[in-house]
């Protein structure tokens, strides 16, 4: 199993839970597709699964490795090598260029060591992206171009679980096509995990599996 | 990738990094020239006069006698008669005696009336003697030696005819007419008053007074400066002068009255420190309040770094580092600034004010000064950093 959560509770204030899993899996190299409307909680479980919150009680086992029994340096430590993120939006530094934006991944994980400029270059090409933006800052990258990289940053590390939170959401359709296929494609060909949120069903096609925030999470049910 | 992104942030944000970056160039200036000037004037004052045990002159304050006698500052109140000087400097314990007479100028510089013992037994600083650059002492009545700062500032040399004025003003009005001086000597600078200083003889001032007595004593002097053959007997000295029955006269230390100038000077000294203080104050919390305004702005950017593996307190020292090279660069600049500011206005404050700065600033005082302010600002910048840290935690 690549995510486990058990009895899982979290809530900002005591008298108002706002996440309660009783149970939830995704299975090594699965592509989940999490569906959820706006303000149900769905960043706040990416958060939880990410390590940057703790929950409030229960388990979250991440590969193998009980992620509430850490400390938030250890969580920090095992995101960095273990977790790509794409977000909705804003995913570059605005005054970083491209491949520096990419290279934030390796500033936190001894994972990939000796020359990340040439892994970095090797990524962009992947995703296609012209080498005349490859130097730009990232706030003169067009949003699609954006996305690219964060996809570029998000699979540096080769990490086991890649998290995206609505990254198509600041798309439009021909780019958020595009951009599902590269995201889908070198899944595959990394053997990540995916767990993929997002309001918009017309974008789970592809995914192994579906499952909806509000029917896992019992939280004023 | 640490600096790089603490660098590009700043550069990024360059219109109210450059006006924070302004305001700190101005303080830290402010305070680096304050204390600066504040080193080398005491430093200066300290050495104005060394091996002088006693200064005897007309009864007045002791420190209106010390600035008169020894910086040239302000106007004699009174002149003692020669038998006065001759009598005190004749007794037992006296090793030597300089007469000092003043009144006079030569286009603004004082002329001192004295004799050939200033040469021979003056001193400043770690007991230096005078040296001369040029020529040799005055012999005759009519021959002028000159301090360094005069002989470069009006651009004589050796044999060169001036005409000295009555009272203080450079105008021309009272000058001495008809009894032109001869350059015979210039010393080498001292860095003391000493260097703006037209001397004579005592016989030459008093013939451009009174034509008609050429030669032999003069009938008064403004003070002379006393040295004794033992230390001990320095007290006992001062009291017999202080009691002195024929005229009010008074002997004074000048150590004891440097300190006392010093310490009247010292108020004025810590109110500009103190005002320095506030400035660098001002601009350190300005600094910090442009920070914790951006925080807000770069809320995305801490996320982005957070999930990217950064902890907490990544974001704190990022803020920090960002405090650091903002005040890095304004020290540098204002280093730059200020010893520039010393290079250039040198001449100016020796001419107009006696007073020797070296544009040397890069002292170990100024290194500590400059650590002062880089702590100070590591913590006010403390406060924007915990902002940072505080949204790191709780996205």
């Amino acid at each position: 199993m690549s995510v486990i959560l058990q009895d899982l509770i979290f809530s900002h204030h005591e008298d108002d839970t706002l996440l309660n899993i009783p149970r939830w899996e995704v299975a090594s190299g699965e592509k989940v597709f999490l569906e959820g409307e706006s303000g149900s909680g769905k960043s706040t479980l990416l958060n939880l699964i990410a390590g940057i919150l703790p929950p409030t009680s229960g388990q979250i086992a991440l590969l193998g490795e009980r992620l509430e029994r850490l400390n938030q340096r250890q969580r920090d430590r095992f995101r960095a090598g273990n977790i790509g993120y794409i977000f909705q939006q804003f995913n570059l530094i605005p005054y970083l260029n491209a491949i520096d934006n990419i290279l934030l991944a390796q500033e936190f994980s001894n994972k990939v060591t000796g020359n990340g400029f040439a892994r970095a270059q090797e990524l962009l090409e992947q995703l296609q992206l012209p080498e005349s933006v490859w130097r730009l800052p990232g706030q003169s990258l067009s949003i699609g171009q954006q996305q690219r990289v964060a996809i570029a940053r998000a699979l540096f590390n080769s990490p086991r679980l890649i998290l995206a939170d609505e990254p198509t959401s600041a798309l439009d359709q021909k780019n958020r096509k595009a951009f599902m296929e590269i995201l889908m494609d070198l899944c595959d060909a990394y053997q990540s995990t995916l767990i993929f949120v997002s309001h918009d069903p017309t974008l789970a096609s592809d995914f192994d599996r579906i499952d909806v925030l509000g029917d896992i999470n019992k939280a004023g049910a | 990738m640490f600096l790089k992104i603490a660098y590009k942030s700043l550069v990024d944000r360059k219109v109210s990094v450059f006006m924070t970056l302004m305001a700190l160039i101005v303080s830290i200036s402010l305070l680096l020239s304050v204390e600066h000037i504040r080193v080398q004037t005491k430093e200066s004052f300290a050495s104005t006069v060394s091996g002088t045990d006693l200064i005897i002159g007309a009864r007045t304050g002791s420190l209106n006698l010390l600035l008169y006698s020894v910086f040239r500052v302000g106007a004699p109140t009174n002149n003692i008669s020669w038998s006065t000087y001759k009598n005190i400097s004749g007794s037992d314990e006296v090793k030597w005696a300089i007469p000092l007479s003043l009144g006079d100028s030569h286009r603004g510089y004082r002329v001192l009336g004295t004799n050939q013992d200033y040469f021979r037994y003056f001193s400043y600083g770690a007991k230096h003697p005078l040296v001369f650059a040029q020529g040799r002492e005055f012999s005759d009545a009519f021959e002028v030696v000159l301090g360094s700062a005069v002989a470069r500032s009006l651009g004589y040399s050796q044999g060169a005819e001036i005409l000295l004025s009555h009272g203080i003003s450079s105008a021309d009005f009272n000058l001495h007419k008809g009894s032109p001086f001869t350059v015979v000597g210039i010393l080498e600078p001292t860095g003391t008053p000493v260097d703006q200083t037209v001397h004579v003889s005592l016989q030459g001032l008093k013939a451009i007074h009174n034509s008609a007595q050429y030669g032999g004593d003069p009938e008064s002097i403004t003070a002379f400066m006393v040295a004794l053959k033992s230390r001990i007997g320095v007290f006992s000295l001062q009291r017999t002068v202080n009691n002195y029955k024929a005229e009010p006269v008074m002997a004074i230390l000048p150590g004891v009255a440097l300190s006392e100038l010093w310490q009247m000077m010292g108020i004025l000294e810590q109110t500009l420190r103190f005002i320095g203080v506030l400035v660098l104050m001002s601009a350190l919390l300005g600094l910090s309040a442009m920070l914790l305004s951006s925080v807000r702005e770069r809320r995305h950017e801490i996320q982005l770094l957070r999930m990217a593996g950064a902890s907490p307190l990544y974001l704190f020292l990022l803020s920090e580092l960002e405090v650091l090279l903002i005040t890095l660069a304004g020290l540098c600049a204002s280093l730059l600034f200020v010893w520039l500011a010393f290079a250039l206005g040198q001449g100016y404050l020796a001419g107009a004010f006696g007073i020797n700065i070296s544009a040397d600033i890069f002292t170990l005082n100024t290194l500590v000064l400059s650590l002062i302010v880089a702590g100070s600002a590591l913590l006010t910048g403390a406060l924007p950093a915990l902002a940072m840290y505080i949204r790191a935690r709780r996205p």
